[in-house]
């Protein structure tokens, strides 16, 4: 079968990644830069029967999806900056009621209105911690087209699988280029059904009582089975309750789940990485230089790799320490005052082996930025 | 089908103060779903933060309690993902016109096919007797030691303004009323209304010497006149009850029905 092959941004490789997973409805707000998403679904969506809606702000979209998400729809919403800022209490709900969603973020300058239309990838740690209270969270991200699709459909898979909100960390630079992308056929990519309870009418049903396997089967709101939905600590049936020992076991099911996963979860890229003596861990539209600067540099000999992340978020602790251990050092090349590489340290045996190279001007890091970088802790000047 | 069927006996004792409004409402509203006889199945209660938003929690339907002023956000995703369900959000006051205010206008505006139904007290209940958007001036509250300087909304003035196409206003003490209404905001077809008085003994009634439940109840009676009334029209500063806005406007999930027509056609 000849493959569909197009010409898009990386906003619409998301949008092709959303519907590939049989996304069925969209909530948003416009901002720059991942406006371009909402815009394709509002064309694309209707036209399956699927339902688009344009929120009267950040707030309303996230709680919209969440809505949408219980009567039985895969869900998306997207956003960049502050409508991040706004979607986070109800990110935080979607958290503790186990509802599944997707969430892409398209990174841009912050603190505040920032930078709108240039690149950054500040929200890191606000993906991890940016709603209040306990919970963990998963985050996957991309560095070119093909992946920002596969990482989309990723994101609805592990949405479903894990009964949680995921986060699609993209940023400007990738968001807006455009490159080719060759849209996968059907069942080239695992998608990954809502599982839903196979119990019928009459039979008591428990939202909260998680399998042996420690997934939830689902009831779509409007089906037989009726039941509490909250964003209170709650039982097995999804009442509220103050009781001490329901509120440790939901806690911890909520972060276990997760952090107890994090191989099937993480995601990464090696590139050059055999005998690399010189590590680049790398994400997102950076590490696009830094594997620039590692096929520039192996041309001439020198022995640097670059280990791509694509999940970020439960952080791929064990890989990192398994990938970086033999290197001289290790130079994490992203566009921010230093948010992975605080845990790339604190996941490998020599920390103070670990550097920063980074840019937070609004301008692409370039394989010259990071030369420069390296050159530094080789002790060779630029 | 008998009203208690429609409750969830594990929910019980339910968490509201002696005397307070919200459980008539419950119970209007139940009367009112029984009178319809609509499935429990076909319908979602949508609620938010609040001792009103707790209501949701105590009916066999299926209910999505929310975050605080969220509620319509968060039913309008579930109305337009499955229209034909009946999608009913009870909501406080401050809920529905403090924190949700935006939401309030922006679902008013669409005239998507919900039932909001507005539970005012006039304070701030769960936390503890603050003032809210609807208390007004002259109102004693936690946080209005020397009384409010705030204005306060007109609800029903404010949905019609904003597009709501039924708009309804009763009291607690007019019980026959709240179900009337009730049945008729929920049969319309678009975004409808009802905004019910009701009194919080706890701390409204308490701050304001406003006295217990029953006193409150005959301050409703007295203090309100039927639309229309020439009690009301000799006497403007008595609040107006009953039905404001009842029109046939185009349906938000309809009209979404045209689009996806007219994109497949492309
Ligand atoms: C974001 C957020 N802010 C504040 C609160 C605290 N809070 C809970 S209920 C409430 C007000 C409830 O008043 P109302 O909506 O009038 O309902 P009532 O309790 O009077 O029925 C507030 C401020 C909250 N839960 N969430
Ligand atoms: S505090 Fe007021 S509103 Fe809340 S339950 Fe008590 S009487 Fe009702
Ligand atoms: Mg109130």
């Amino acid at each position: 079968m000849t493959k569909e092959i197009r010409f898009v941004q990386g906003n619409e490789a998301c949008v092709e990644g959303a519907l590939y997973a049989g996304c069925s409805f969209f909530a948003g707000y416009p901002i720059t830069p991942s406006t371009e998403i909402a815009e394709l679904l509002a064309a694309r969506l209707p036209q399956h029967g699927g339902t688009f809606i344009q929120m009267e702000d950040e707030i309303a979209a996230m709680s919209a999806i969440i809505g949408a998400s219980l009567t039985g729809n895969k869900v998306l919403t997207a956003t960049s900056g502050p409508g991040f800022s706004l979607k986070q209490e109800a990110i935080g709900y979607a958290c503790m009621a186990e509802v599944p969603c997707v969430v892409a973020n398209v990174q841009r300058g912050g603190p505040s209105t920032g930078n709108p239309t240039h690149v950054a990838q500040g929200d890191i740690n606000q993906a991890r911690w940016g709603t209040h209270g306990d919970h963990s969270i998963i985050a996957l991200t991309a560095s070119n087209h093909q992946d920002i699709f596969k990482m989309t459909v990723d994101a609805f898979n592990l949405a479903e699988t894990y009964r949680t909100p995921v986060i699609l960390l993209f940023d400007e630079a990738v968001g807006h280029l455009r490159a080719k992308l060759e849209i996968p056929t059907e069942g080239e990519l695992d998608v990954v059904d809502r599982l839903r309870t196979s119990l019928p009418e009459g039979v008591n049903y428990h939202p909260y009582l998680p399998r042996e396997d420690g997934r939830l089967p689902m009831s779509d709101f409007g089906d037989s089975h009726r039941y509490n939905v909250t964003g209170l600590f709650h039982d097995m049936w999804g009442f509220p309750t103050a009781d001490p020992t329901s509120i440790n076991d939901l806690l911890h099911h909520l972060v276990d789940k997760i952090e107890n996963n994090v191989a099937d979860i993480t995601r990464y890229k090696e590139h050059f990485m055999d005998d690399a003596q010189y590590v680049l861990v790398s994400y997102g539209s950076s590490a696009r230089s830094a594997i620039h600067l590692a096929t520039e540099r192996r041309a001439r000999g020198e022995r640097l790799g670059v280990l791509e992340l694509q999940s970020i978020w439960p952080f791929p602790k064990e890989l990192i320490r398994e990938k970086c251990d033999g290197a001289r050092a290790v130079l994490v090349c992203e566009m921010n005052m230093g948010q992975v590489v605080e845990h790339v340290r604190a996941a490998v045996r020599k920390p103070n082996r670990v550097f920063l190279a980074n840019r937070v001007d609004g301008k692409l890091i370039t394989p010259l930025d990071i030369k420069k970088f390296l050159r530094m802790i080789q002790g060779r000047g630029a | 089908m008998a009203v208690q069927e429609y409750i969830r006996e594990r929910f019980f004792p339910q968490m509201w103060c002696e005397g307070c409004g919200h459980g008539t409402i419950l119970n209007s509203l139940l009367r009112a779903i029984e009178d319809l006889g609509i499935a429990k199945s076909d319908i979602v209660m949508t609620s938010g933060i609040g001792c009103s938003a707790r209501i949701s929690g105590y009916v066999d339907f299926h209910s999505l309690h929310t975050m605080h002023g969220r509620a319509l956000a968060c039913a309008t995703g579930v109305k337009m993902a499955k229209p034909a369900l009946n999608v009913i959000v009870p909501m406080g006051d401050g809920d529905a016109l403090a924190i949700g205010g935006n939401h309030f206008i922006h679902a008013c505006r669409r005239n998507i096919d919900i039932t909001a139904i507005v539970m005012n007290n006039r304070i701030y209940g769960m936390t503890g007797g603050q003032y809210s958007p609807l208390s007004g001036v002259g109102t004693m509250a936690t946080t209005a030691p020397y009384s409010s300087i705030d204005n306060a909304f007109d609800v029903a003035e404010l949905a019609k303004a904003a597009g709501a196409t039924f708009v309804a206003r009763t009291t607690t003490y007019h019980v026959a009323e709240a179900v009337t209404y009730l049945k008729k905001a929920i049969q319309h077809k678009g975004f409808s209304v009802v905004e019910i008085m009701t009194q919080c003994p706890t701390y409204y009634g308490r701050k304001n010497k406003k006295g217990d439940a029953v006193e409150m109840l005959k301050w409703f009676k007295e203090s309100t006149a039927k639309l229309g009334s020439k009690e009301l029209e000799n006497n403007p500063s008595l609040i107006a009850r009953g039905i404001f806005a009842d029109e046939d406007k185009p349906e938000y999930c309809s009209e979404y029905n045209k689009i996806i027509e007219r994109a497949s056609r492309r």
